[in-house]
């Protein structure tokens, strides 16, 4: 599947990686809506960190869309609960 | 987690092919628009580089001051003199970590901008080819396929492009309040004070060196006394010795009066 990371581009993740990632989204989750700042920070940078390493770059002339979008590096987690209220997503 | 969402824009669409030229001229105007927030970026991070400058090049002086001040024994002025350094240093560092944040905003909308770049061009040509071969049945899902990608990648610009000016604008501000202070004097009065005085006080004590060091040529010199005068007596006599060698004549002419002297002395 294809996941964005805002800010940096999309990368082409296989499925099977899927588990792994679901279960840093869902501590990333929890950790948001604890509104626990403390836990929120490593698991984000954990969960990219994952993306990026087992992710390979789409090429930049690629017109697909993405299954999954995440907050960028320093995303803070007001800007989490932006993207999780799911309007804000994509402005314009 | 974050599905994507597709975009509202196919909800109002009437004929696809119009659609899709407007949707290009959009982007277009985006990419110029990332393109501007690059260059913006890129001109704060000059002016904050400049105002680092600055800022280095007066705690440099402070520096040469403090060592200028301890080799003529005044260690208070030393003590002044990085005193001062040290509020620049933390000056220093605050436009530093600001540096970094451009620099690392600079290249992250230089990634977006090119990624964009890419993926315009991209939709062109499939624009180009949809177009050619239009048939009504086809047209909405190869079009939905061209616009879903796109707007993706324009929405991430579009955060990126609002990320970068919000950062910028923050900068500028905070650029513009140390500029006006460096315009003021207010940092050369922070740097050395109203009047320079550390280098006042360095230039008196310099002044009061170099009149002793005078001093003491010119005592030497006159401890000396009649020297000078036996070395021109000298040099004068020897060019009445060795006259012929160089210019015959006129040495001839010049060396006879000499010993004319002290004969018409020897005279009387």
């Amino acid at each position: 599947m294809i996941v964005r990371i805002l800010g940096e581009g999309q990368l082409h993740v296989d499925d099977a990686a899927a588990r792994e990632l679901n279960e840093l989204d869902a501590k990333l989750e929890a950790a948001v809506e604890r509104n626990d700042e403390s836990s929120f920070r490593p698991v984000l940078d954990e969960l990219l960190a994952r993306v990026r390493a087992i992710g390979r770059p789409v090429e930049p002339g690629a017109l697909e869309p993405s299954e999954l979008i995440l907050p960028g590096e320093g995303a803070t987690m007001e800007d989490v609960r932006k993207l999780l209220a799911g309007d804000g997503l994509i402005p314009g | 987690m974050f599905r994507a969402k597709t975009n509202k824009v196919l909800d109002r669409m009437e004929d696809p092919r119009e659609t899709l030229d407007y949707s290009y001229q959009t982007q277009l105007e985006l990419l110029q628009k990332v393109r501007r927030g690059v260059a913006d970026v890129a001109t704060s991070r000059k002016r904050v580089e400049l105002q680092m400058n600055q800022l280095q090049q007066s705690s440099d002086k402070l520096d040469r001051q403090a060592r200028d001040a301890l080799s003529v024994g005044r260690e208070d002025l030393a003590r002044d003199a990085l005193t001062r350094k040290s509020g620049l240093q933390s000056q220093l560092n605050e436009l530093n970590t600001q540096y970094t944040t451009l620099q690392g905003e600079e290249e992250r909308l230089t990634g977006a901008s090119q990624r964009l770049q890419a993926k315009v061009e991209s939709f062109r040509t499939k624009k180009e080819t949809i177009k050619a071969t239009y048939t009504a049945a086809e047209a909405q899902t190869r079009i939905n396929e061209a616009f879903t990608g796109i707007s993706e990648e324009m929405g991430d610009v579009g955060l990126a492009i609002q990320r970068a000016e919000d950062k910028t604008e923050q900068m500028r501000a905070r650029a513009g309040a140390l500029d006006e202070l460096m315009a003021s004097g207010a940092i050369d009065d922070m740097v050395s004070g109203p009047r320079d005085d550390i280098q006042l006080e360095l230039d008196r004590m310099g002044a009061s060196h170099d009149v002793d060091a005078e001093l003491a040529r010119l005592k030497g010199e006159l401890s000396q006394g009649s020297a000078p005068r036996e070395i021109e007596a000298s040099a004068a006599s020897s060019d009445g010795a060795a006259p012929g060698n160089t210019a015959a004549t006129d040495g001839q002419a010049a060396s006879a009066a000499p010993p004319a002297g002290p004969q018409a002395g020897d005279g009387t």
